[in-house]
């Protein structure tokens, strides 16, 4: 009997790993681990997935990183140094079910926020840095995010170090209402003294920057650069079809459309990211003290 | 006033024959002289802009316009603006600045347009540059929310020194509609939304986001502007004087440090 709930719980394990994201098929018996890429359904080895940045071998598609992949792949290793990692949102207000949502995300993402931030470096070069995390409530914009990235931005102004923030995120988070909305104009200030003091700001949008994130911090890099074929863009798709009433067109808000109109310096391949980021760092070597 | 709901507050602010922003510019200032476009792409009517005078000073104007027909509402896109919309506000912000010229903006829209042609020109970034640049122009800014302030859309013109707001306004993340959709796929359930929301001239103003709440006449203020009208001169010229004696980091780093508490404890 215990035999049979097993291998049903087994089979329904490989049916919900299936239809999770990103979808994960374990093979016991053999020990492989495969991941299954959503754009062209090819099976990845999982330890080719980490030679391979978590980009597809075969159709180049960009998997979403957790923040601490992404501080992996672009840092010097070990040289990233968090800060504010214990903040969070639980306790704010009460909007229904908020609470419990959070909790669930925590325990998720075994992060306390959708943004992670603090100092690292790459090829020597000291940065400040914030990385948000889109399985984190969609890397939503609360008072939380808002505050961990202005206190960065603040940092940056007062050690004059070059300044990074990779986007991921639906926008501003709905639950905290009003308090969310204010958190765009709290950043901008924030990065407009940066700015003023001379620092240099880089922005990487990655899957997905829409909302009030891309109409705040995300647009306002001296460079910006973009993954390929990530969702960048203020409205919704939906909410713009539903207004338009016309078929919009596929590469509609994507990182190379937005190139196309001039948005972004340039689309770099993950595999490239570090480098290029190290390239921009050199370039601006006089903003930092 | 008080045991108005937000839900009421709501229907009141989204009146058709509510006061739009073209009919209060004439009560609050004299010789009002339009400027247009954004010097880039066209001229958006749903923001109108230009200088006026406010009791012997010149001030720049920036108003979300709505309209109160149909035709007027073609006209300037039932008040939601396209970057031209937000880059032209930030053109005259610029020009106000070199010139020393207070800005006094009003906020009427239900939120940035979503559209195609907006995506494509960047309304992200136009919104965002206006964030940015507002937050330290170096000169006061005064903005008065007439009756609807939507989402980026509004903000964009909401970074200022002084936040005045009708009573009957609403103010919020995004229209009570959209919210309801959005969190519970459920567009009917739009007055527990509104309540949710937080988003009346009281909420704005206990969160200190809002610095004073302008009183409308009991009789509605499409039939006693006047009323809030003079309210609102004696506010701002109290409001005015004080800002111009600032000196300008004084300025600067109370507009800063305005933003800057909102939601600041880790």
């Amino acid at each position: 009997m215990k035999q049979h709930f097993d291998k049903r719980r087994e089979r329904l394990n490989l049916f919900q790993a299936f239809f999770s994201k990103p979808k994960t098929i374990k093979i016991s018996e053999k020990e492989l681990d495969f991941i299954v890429c959503p754009k062209c359904n090819k099976a990845i080895e999982s330890s080719e997935m980490k030679k391979s940045f978590s980009v597809c071998p075969q159709c180049d598609y960009h998997f979403p990183l957790t923040a601490f992949q992404r501080i992996e792949t672009v840092f010097d290793g070990s040289s990233f140094y968090e800060v504010y990692a214990n903040a969070t949102s639980t306790g704010l207000n009460n909007f229904p079910d908020y609470l419990n949502k959070l909790i669930r995300y925590q325990k998720e993402t075994s992060l306390n926020e959708a943004v992670v931030v603090g100092t690292a470096k790459v090829n020597d070069i000291k940065v400040a840095v914030a990385i948000m995390d889109s399985r984190f409530m969609m890397g939503s914009m609360g008072q939380i995010v808002g505050e961990k990235i202005t206190r960065i931005i603040e940092l940056a102004t007062r050690r004059r170090y070059p300044l990074i923030i990779f986007t991921a995120s639906g926008g501003a988070r709905m639950q905290e209402g009003i308090m969310s909305l204010m958190q765009m104009a709290k950043t901008s200030a924030a990065l407009e003294r940066f700015n003023q003091s001379g620092g240099f700001y880089l922005t990487v949008l990655t899957h997905p920057t829409t909302g009030g994130v891309s109409a705040s911090f995300a647009m306002l890099g001296d460079i910006i650069i973009a993954e390929p074929q990530a969702l960048i863009g203020f409205a919704g798709r939906r909410v713009i079809e539903k207004t338009v009433k016309e078929q919009l067109p596929d590469d509609f808000q994507t990182s190379e459309f937005l190139h196309k109109k001039g948005f972004i310096d340039q689309i770099i391949h993950r595999k490239e990211l570090r480098s290029k980021i190290s390239q921009v760092l050199i370039f601006h070597k006089e903003s930092i003290r | 006033m008080s045991q108005i709901n937000a839900w009421e507050r709501v229907i009141i602010a989204r009146k058709q024959n509510r006061p739009k922003a073209l009919d209060i510019l004439p009560l609050l200032f004299d010789h009002f002289f339009e400027c247009s476009g954004d010097r880039h792409f066209s001229d958006d009517r749903a923001l109108v802009g230009g200088i006026a005078m406010f009791e012997g000073q010149a001030v720049t104007v920036l108003a979300q316009s709505k309209g109160r027909t149909l035709e007027e509402n073609m006209n300037c896109n039932f008040g939601m603006l396209h970057p031209e919309g937000y880059r032209k506000a930030l053109r005259l912000a610029q020009q106000a600045e070199k010139f020393k010229r207070p800005i006094i903006t009003i906020v009427d829209t239900a939120g940035a347009y979503p559209g195609q042609m907006a995506e494509e020109r960047g309304q992200a970034e136009a919104i965002a540059k206006n964030l940015q640049f507002f937050s330290q122009i170096k000169t006061p800014v005064i903005t008065i929310v007439l009756s609807e302030g939507g989402s980026g859309g509004a903000l964009a013109l909401s970074v200022a020194d002084r936040i005045y707001m009708f009573e009957n306004a609403i103010y919020s993340i995004l229209s009570p509609e959209g919210f309801a959709s959005i969190l519970w796929k459920d567009e009917s359930r739009v007055k527990e939304a509104a309540e949710l929301m937080e988003c009346t001239a009281n909420d704005l103003f206990n969160k200190e986001i809002v610095d004073w709440i302008i009183p409308e006449s009991e009789e509605g203020l499409e039939n006693n502007i006047n009323f809030s009208i003079a309210h609102i001169k004696d506010k701002i010229r109290t409001d005015l004087n004080r800002l111009n004696k600032l000196k300008l980091n004084q300025l600067l780093d109370q507009r800063y440090a305005k933003f800057r508490k909102i939601g600041s404890k880790l």
